[in-house]
């Protein structure tokens, strides 16, 4: 890999370890070159992964916020996939570098006396943080893991560490369980959380209908984002109101270039956190790499945190 | 002025250093300041420029039994570490693993992850940039009322000037005419709020005059704060009401709740009347600066940062340590207080060219007045709304701003601000 490492692209993350965790299962343990702090991140984030050939795939953080200077992520193989997941584990090597946007989080765990976690598949990797938080702050949990085939299934130490609190169900063997069962009638301040396939996700809002209505949150593992491949081709920024175009090499985020251009933009954390430098954006398509927007404030392409994000299209035109 | 000695001795009176590094004996700078006296309080830069001088990036100030950290980089790595240093046991000295606290600790300022993030995660939601523009106008309407009114009805009118106190007449004014309704209170009672926040940054220090003085009246005022911060006490469309919405969809706890009503109270008053009097100050000290204002209206912005930079209205915060923490050469025992002085690092030569100058050349970015890392002013967006709607008023009426007396300085053992400020504005 080829990635430059230098200050100005801090979105640059070696990867320090692999580890397998199941027969499709690899962790990858993620660093910068210095080691320096990373985005703080809390359970339920996850980081958009730009890949070596431009894929981005987001993966939620699965290690120890404790550990400020590393993430984790948990990729299971899936062949049948974009592409993005095959080209982790088969080319992604210790000392290999990817870029990173974000961490987001749509998926926080709100504060409750009890949980309910049911993962499907590889989605247990954004439980582990959940899980480990709960049992932090001495609360009551359990943890329904759900898979088709038990040798694809990551993490289930869980299982041996908390014989109590950890079933885990793989379909293979077992066939289908009913997930209104196994949720009984919890303590009345329980919460939640799902994360898994479509499928599992679909059946929840039934399996939990004699809860209050705020009680299920879920997120979906699936990557059904767009397979928008990000450039690293130079592009040009237009600041709309000075009337100045100022040449972008890829890679580069916008605060970046216009620095060198002698433009400044107020920044406050650089990370693409504190919201400081938000910028209007009058025409161009933002390549997003900030920890505030949703996806829907994503989508409607008006706006950008410049201190980290930049450009997916050739021209990128500011109100500035 | 007493003069300090800085003498560098082995330090082998902190409490807590285990036997294990009795061999690494450190030495760390002993330097015998009080950050608090009121000479300090009212002149702090001084005392930075020997703390930031001292010969590591941390000193222990025996006054206290703290250690403190003033150069840039290290107040930095302070501020973004919530892992090593704690905001749970008080951001003040008093160590609440220790000393009862003297009101239900914050959820937000006084708390760690994991129990932060949620109340965290809420408010910065609700006081996103984004959320604030359905202010804009209302916000930029009562700016020019004000400023107006002040050029209209001002008691000292000469021919070409008016006389005023901008304290009490600009500063004090602006934010309790907007943000109070912002927040949904609709009681009446405002005036306890200056004195809540003037009494809730004194004590973050020691128990000195600034705190012992006011713990007689303080009472009715933190009781009728408490009054504000209920439901039911709160307009439905507002911060407040936001807030009872996200315990309604239980991100938050109905418990919790009012505890984040009350951050906006005292969080959000003092620190932007201080802010907008360092605004203004610079500006009066600044004649040409304040010119070129007037012609590039788009440096409002840059001009408040820099402002902040320069004035940092919140010195100082501490943190408590949460095992035995190495900076540089030094071990910090486990459970320890540590000073982070904000208004230092945004003056540290090490960092800033020129670092006592107002500069409108500069790029502030990166200034710590508003701290750093996960406890960073969630309120940030809100300050500058109110600034820049008070500098826009003032640059189209105001021709030109310059001090009629010398002003004099506020006192508290956290915040950095004027009593009053004696202004005489030019109308354009
Ligand atoms: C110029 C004005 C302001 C200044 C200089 C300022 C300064 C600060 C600083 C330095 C912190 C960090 C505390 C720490 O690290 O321990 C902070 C936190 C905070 N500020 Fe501000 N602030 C200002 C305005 C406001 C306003 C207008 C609000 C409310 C709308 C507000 C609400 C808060 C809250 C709730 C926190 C705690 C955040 C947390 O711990 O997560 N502030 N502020």
């Amino acid at each position: 890999m080829t990635a430059v490492d230098n200050a100005s692209n801090s979105d640059q993350l070696v990867v320090t370890q692999r580890l397998d965790r199941s027969t499709s299962v690899t962790e990858f343990v993620l660093e910068r070159r210095d080691r320096r702090r990373l985005p703080d991140w809390a359970p339920g984030a996850h980081i958009d992964v730009v890949l070596p050939s431009g894929k981005i795939r987001q993966y939620s953080l699965c290690g120890d916020r404790w550990a400020p200077h590393q993430y984790r992520i948990a990729v299971q193989r899936d062949d049948l996939g974009g592409g993005g997941s095959v080209e982790l584990h088969t080319e992604l090597k210790p000392g290999d570098t990817i870029s990173f946007g974000g961490p987001r989080n749509n998926f926080r765990l709100a504060p409750a006396q009890s949980y309910r976690f049911i993962a499907g598949g590889i989605g247990i990797s954004a439980l582990l943080p959940m899980i480990a938080q709960a049992n932090l702050l001495g609360l009551e949990w359990q943890l329904l893991y759900l898979g088709r085939n038990l040798e694809r299934m990551a993490y289930q130490e869980l299982q041996e560490r908390y014989p109590e609190r950890v079933t885990v169900h793989a379909s293979q063997n077992a066939g289908r369980i009913s997930i209104r069962e196994w949720l009984g009638s919890p303590p009345d301040d329980t919460m939640v959380y799902a994360c898994g396939p479509e499928s599992l996700l679909e059946a929840l809002p039934e399996a939990c209908s004699d809860l209050p209505e705020t009680t299920l949150r879920t997120e979906r593992f699936t990557n059904t984002m767009a397979d928008a491949i990000v450039s690293s081709e130079p592009y040009e920024i237009k600041l709309q109101r000075s009337g100045r175009v100022v040449e972008a090499p890829g890679n580069t985020s916008v605060v970046d270039v216009l620095a060198n251009a002698g433009v400044d933009v107020i920044t406050s954390c650089s990370q693409g956190v504190c919201g400081t430098c938000e910028v209007d954006v009058l025409a161009g398509e933002i390549d997003h790499r900030d920890a505030i927007l949703d996806d829907d404030e994503r989508a409607t392409n008006t706006c950008m945190f410049p201190c980290v994000s930049r450009s997916l299209s050739e021209r990128l035109v500011l109100d500035l | 002025m007493t003069t300090n000695a800085v003498s560098k001795c082995p330090f082998t009176g902190a409490p807590d250093l285990a036997p294990a590094s009795h061999e690494q004996q450190v030495d760390v700078p002993v330097l015998l300041e009080d950050p608090f006296e009121e000479s300090n309080l009212a002149d702090p830069h001084p005392m930075h420029k020997r703390l930031r001088d001292a010969d590591a990036d941390v000193v222990y100030l025996p006054a206290y039994d703290i250690y403190a950290v003033a150069r840039y980089e290290a107040v930095l790595d302070t501020l973004e570490n919530w892992q090593d240093y704690s905001s749970a046991a008080g951001v003040g000295l008093s160590n609440f693993n220790k000393e009862e606290p003297w009101r239900t600790p914050s959820l937000l300022l006084e708390a760690d992850p994991p129990k932060h993030d949620a109340p965290r995660a809420t408010l910065e939601k609700i006081l996103g940039a984004r959320q604030l523009r359905r202010f804009q106008t209302d916000w930029t309407n009562t700016a020019h009322r004000l400023v107006d009114g002040l050029l209209t009805n001002a008691q000292h009118q000469t021919a070409r000037a008016i006389e005023l106190d901008a304290v009490t007449e600009i500063s004090e004014v602006y934010p309790l005419s907007v943000f109070p309704d912002a927040v949904g209170l609709q009681q009446g009672g405002l005036d306890n709020l200056l004195p809540y926040g003037n009494f809730a940054f004194n004590a973050f220090g020691p128990r000195n005059r600034l705190v012992t003085d006011e713990l007689d009246t303080i009472g009715p005022v933190m009781e009728w704060v408490g009054q504000q911060c209920p439901r039911d006490a709160l307009n439905p469309d507002s911060f407040g009401g936001d807030i009872w919405r996200a315990a309604d969809q239980r991100n938050i706890t109905e418990e919790q709740a009012p505890l984040i009503v009350r951050s906006l109270l005292t969080a959000g008053v003092d620190t932007t009347v201080y802010g907008i009097s360092a605004v203004l100050y610079h500006l009066a000290s600044n004649p040409e600066q304040y010119a070129r204002l007037r012609e590039q209206p788009q440096l409002v912005r840059r001009v408040f940062e820099e402002a902040l930079r320069l004035e940092s209205p919140v010195q100082t915060f501490f943190r408590t340590t949460t095992r035995k923490v190495q900076i540089g050469d030094t071990t910090l025992p486990e459970n320890q207080k540590i000073l982070m002085f904000l208004g230092a690092a945004n003056r540290d030569p090490r960092r800033w060219d020129n670092a006592d100058d107002f500069d409108l050349d500069r790029d502030p970015s990166g200034h710590l007045a508003f701290g750093s890392g996960a406890h960073q002013c969630v309120g940030q967006h809100v300050a500058r709304l109110e600034a820049s709607c008070v500098l826009d008023a003032l640059i189209e009426r105001v021709e030109g701003i310059e001090f009629a007396a010398p002003p004099v300085r506020k006192i508290n053992n956290t915040l950095l601000g004027w009593h009053s400020l004696p202004l005489r504005f030019i109308p354009a």
